[in-house]
């Protein structure tokens, strides 16, 4: 096997300087929430870690994952993809077609064995021996087995991939299945969503990198940093909603006010995900911001708690405050010893560690 | 032994069988096989789509105002267009007109797409077909720079500093031997013709090309809250217009209609500074490629039309891009097209993996049955449930229906509707394809090749980047006269609905005609059906053994090695696949999905 580059050495390589890239560490942890500090940390544990390889299949699906994969601001999709990690199969954008592309799938399983980043986007079909979703002439279900065996670590990108999606709601004529529930013994990161947001799926795989370990995650299998709290908790227009300030009608004076969505449907009460803080598309907006309510894309089986207009009942109007903590317990037990591939990661935990403990000390004089 | 199909097309399945599956570089999973003779011309071609997913079984009984929900969930590529068609069926059903700045919004959110997908597709789907990343090493920075300077005279990023600093990044990138999705591709394929300094060239816009396409989404994003699959609605569109007053910025004001201006400008820019010249320049060294991988596209044409600008009024008169369709190759007759006769659409299943009662005859989308039945024939190599190796057309072989436009097997796409506009005289379309033709000094019917659907795409991108323009300004002036109505609530409450009720919704996707029909019934769903773009140009046989779009292009394209089916891939690329979208439909009549059988 060849030697894999460090990541430090990737980033020289693509013309990034020395400058540059503490600056880029220095982003990638301010971004994290970490102190200013631990870029330096952060800086000597990228020089001496290598690219994963990644394998990204694809199984029943609309490709919507792979979409807004591409529109990542920060860091940049192409960067993603040609210098971070090593994309050596993705069908979406690969050169190699038929046989060549297989090849790829076989060599980087052989090659990297243990050590390589399975993600998959959709899902797989179980009725019928698997024949409503075949490819490279056989069930995806059997390739997806087959990837995962030797997987380091398997990301279920959206919400196919996480719980079923689309062609699980009922009746669920193909027997779409998650990812989970074929791959029972490797680490299983969700990130739903439909499609997931663009910097939560390059901020979950930059994470990977840049600690060595998966992040944390919730009981569900999500990623607590994205998805530990409620769009409504942190949504721009909840102050209409204590104000009982609704939109009655679309287009209504409420509407062109943005007044809260709530009896219009909106799902933000009951739906985790960052939309409401890291927003869509660079920043730009997300659905309430853009006068829809929120359809609970990224909650499970969110396709048959509908019809999508009809107001949520039971959504405590205040102190609604049982959140994701509660969903918390117990998930760092489900994330397990296992994802620390490389030596020298333990300064960097040592590191995250203390961060973490920080937060829970009282402030000092005042000042946060 | 060689056969000839009734639309014209011989087939002869003796020679050798090359298998390509999967297709990469398109959405969803797609096999091609295809049978060469002995001087590896292709003469037999079999298309395959390996994947359904029961959409429109999910939709029955649903409330008809979600079903744009789950119908833009066909497909993530060309985000919101099944939206689009679900709600103007709905609307179509329930006699709703939706005001026109809604009408407007949703014009600029579909050609933001047409714009974004088509730049995505040449750079990022097709490029690799025609550019040899791997050759730009061996460009002279210097000549790169003078070449991209010729071509594109005010794109900034053309120094020979630029292109040499690629180029080393790219050294370093190959020397490392971690290719990344350029792994096990066909570098120094002698299919690939361009010099080292275009390779070059097309790599680095190819890497910008990947950076812009984010930027022309924003425009989704602002009206319809996120991209991919932004948030529609039955009646209008969910964002309110608010420029004067409190509360603007929870509605679409100055600053968003600044910065959808914006990225108009921007895009407007890349396509003609970047996108053509990239295209011509790539041309330019393919013409071979503008008489090879024609099949239907000289014979049978359609579009739907699209782009109303009278909301709710989808006649010739209001579609700036019009309706018709063309057959038997008679270029200046165009035919109405009717979304509800009985006799036009119509859906074949002979070689599809569905059961009807009668498999002689189409059905019309109204009257359709999804009744799944898998089954191969005898003459199948391998297993499908365990390792495929060849499939016999002579049975069923494909997830994807046939559909028939008055029994005519019909190519739909940027090409189809870039002839039709051509054709009905539409003048902006005229210039841009004449001017085409004549930088390549090629005949109009280099048009009706594998060269020319890549082109057409290339010529509606510009069009309609421009076209969004003039929509953003017409949404202004809407708002400039006081207008900013967006939504039509009389009908929203389903006590307003008919006991039962049926609409279509028709819609030009990106990659093609898309037709939505559904029926109405005590508020719910009762029927759904679907009839996309792939489900055209993939289509199998059908009853009487007529060949569909991709099976016709492929044939009589020489191979220069079978084994690096780089010649497939070009054709293929050309009309930008959409497999999830080829997903299908239910019936009245459908209760269940029935146990699919292997024979």
């Amino acid at each position: 096997m060849a030697r894999v580059e460090t990541f430090y050495e990737v980033l020289r390589r693509h013309g990034v300087s020395r400058r540059s890239f503490v600056q880029f560490c220095s982003l990638t942890a301010a971004s994290l929430g970490l102190k200013p500090a631990f870029a330096e940390e952060l800086a000597q544990a990228m020089q001496v870690k290598p690219r994963i390889p990644v394998l990204w299949l694809h199984g029943l699906e609309c490709t919507c994952c792979s979409e807004s994969f591409i529109r990542s601001a920060h860091p940049l999709a192409k960067d993603v993809v040609l210098s971070l990690i090593s994309l050596d199969y993705d069908d979406t954008i690969m050169a190699a077609a038929g046989e060549q592309a297989e090849q790829c799938l076989e060599d980087v399983r052989r090659e990297y064995k243990g050590k390589y980043l399975l993600c998959v986007e959709g899902n797989a079909p179980l009725a019928d021996d698997g024949v409503y979703c075949i490819t490279g002439g056989r069930p995806f279900v059997e390739q997806l087995k087959d990837y995962a065996a030797d997987a380091m670590a398997v990301v279920s990108w959206g919400s196919c991939a996480s719980w079923g999606c689309v062609q699980a709601a009922k009746p669920n004529p193909t027997h779409a299945v998650p990812v989970h529930e074929i791959v029972r013994d490797k680490p299983v990161i969700k990130v739903p969503g439909c499609p997931p947001i663009a910097e939560v799926m390059t901020g979950v795989i930059s994470y990977i990198l840049t600690f060595d370990r998966l992040p944390e995650l919730d009981r569900q299998g999500r990623p607590k940093m994205f998805y530990g709290q409620r769009i409504h908790d942190k949504c721009y227009r909840r102050g209409h909603f204590d104000a009982g300030q609704f939109v009655e009608a679309w287009d209504d004076d409420g509407a062109r006010q943005g007044w809260c969505l709530y009896k219009l449907g909106c799902r933000g009460p009951t739906t985790y995900n960052a939309c409401s803080t890291v927003r869509w598309n660079d920043g730009v907006s997300f659905p309430i911001q853009s006068g829809h309510g929120c359809i609970g894309c990224s909650e499970k089986d969110f396709w048959d708690n509908g019809p999508f207009y009809e107001r949520l009942a039971n959504v405590n109007l205040f102190g609604a405050e049982a959140n994701a903590d509660g969903w918390a317990k117990g998930a760092a037990a489900v994330v397990g010893a296992g994802m620390a591939v490389h030596a020298g990661i333990s300064a960097v935990v040592r590191l995250r560690d203390k961060e973490r403990h920080d937060t829970h000390l009282p402030p000092k004089g005042g000042t946060p | 032994m060689s056969t000839t199909t009734p639309n014209g097309f011989t087939l002869d399945g003796a020679g050798r069988r090359v298998v390509v599956d999967p297709i990469t570089r398109i959405e969803g999973h797609l096999r091609i096989e295809v049978n060469v003779d002995e001087k590896n011309v292709i003469r037999n071609a079999v298309s395959t789509g390996t994947m359904w997913r029961g959409l429109e079984v999910i939709l029955k009984g649903r409330d008809p105002r979600d079903a744009w929900a789950f119908t833009e969930r066909i497909c993530g590529v060309c985000t919101g267009v099944h939206a689009l068609a679900s709600v103007r069926s709905v609307e179509d059903a329930l006699g709703v007109t939706i005001p026109a700045q809604a009408n407007t919004i949703r014009n600029i959110l579909s050609l933001a797409l047409y714009v974004q997908d088509h730049l995505v597709h040449f750079y990022h789907l097709h490029a690799l077909d025609w550019v040899d990343v791997v050759s730009g090493l061996k460009a002279d920075p210097k000549a790169t720079s003078e070449l991209a300077q010729t071509v594109s005279p005010r794109w900034p990023k053309s120094s020979p500093g630029y292109f040499k600093d690629l180029q080393t990044r790219l050294k370093k990138f190959v020397d490392s031997g971690q290719l990344g999705p350029f792994r096990n591709g066909y570098w120094g394929h002698p299919a690939y013709k361009l010099p080292p300094e275009a390779n070059l060239m097309a790599t680095a816009h190819y890497l910008e090309a990947l950076d812009f396409q984010k930027e022309i989404v924003k425009i989704q994003t602002v009206f319809g809250g996120k991209n991919p699959h932004p948030n529609w609605l039955v009646g209008g569109v969910p964002c309110s217009l608010s420029i004067d007053g409190a509360g603007g910025v929870g509605a679409i004001n100055m600053e968003r209609l600044n910065l959808v201006t914006s990225i108009i400008d921007q895009s407007v820019d890349f396509i003609e500074q970047v996108y053509i010249p990239d295209l011509l320049a790539v041309a330019s060294f393919y013409k071979d490629w503008a008489s090879l991988g024609g099949g239907l596209a000289s014979k049978s044409l359609l579009s739907y039309g699209e782009f109303p600008q009278i909301a709710g009024d989808d006649s010739n008169k209001s579609l700036l891009l019009p309706r018709g369709a063309i057959i038997d190759g008679k270029l200046s007759e165009l035919h109405e097209v009717d979304l509800k006769a009985q006799d036009q659409v119509q859906e074949f299943v002979t070689h599809s993996w569905f059961k009807y009662a009668d498999e002689t005859k189409g059905l019309h989308p109204f009257d359709g049955v999804t009744e799944p039945h898998f089954a191969v024939g005898p003459n199948t190599k391998g297993d499908p449930k365990k390792k495929l190796e060849a499939i016999d057309e002579s049975a069923k072989y494909s997830w994807v229906k046939a559909p028939r436009w008055k029994g005519h097997a019909m190519e739909v796409g940027p090409l189809a509707r870039m002839v039709i506009a051509y054709m009905a005289g539409n003048t902006q379309v005229k210039e841009l394809v004449d001017g085409a033709l004549k930088k390549l000094d090629v005949p109009i019917t280099a048009l009706f090749s594998t060269l020319g659907r890549t082109a057409a795409r290339g010529l509606e991108c510009q069009w309609a980047a421009h076209q969004l323009r003039a929509e953003h300004h017409k949404l202004i002036a809407g708002l400039k006269a006081g207008d900013s109505s967006t939504a039509n609530v009389e009908k929203w409450d389903p006590k307003h609905w008919p006991k039962k009720c049926q609409g279509v919704g028709y819609m030009e996707a990106p990659r093609g005609a898309l037709g939505h029909w559904i029926v109405i019934e005590d508020g719910k769903i009762q029927s759904y059906q679907a009839v996309v773009p792939t489900t055209w140009n993939g289509s199998p046989r059908d009853a009487a053994g007529k060949i569909g779009a991709y099976e016709a292009s492929l044939l009589d394209t020489p191979m220069a090695d079978p084994k690096q089916p780089l010649e497939i891939l070009r054709t293929i690329h050309s009309f930008d696949p959409c497999l999830a979208c080829a997903a299908h439909v239910v019936g009245p009549d459908d209760e269940e999905v029935t146990r699919v059988t292997v024979t």
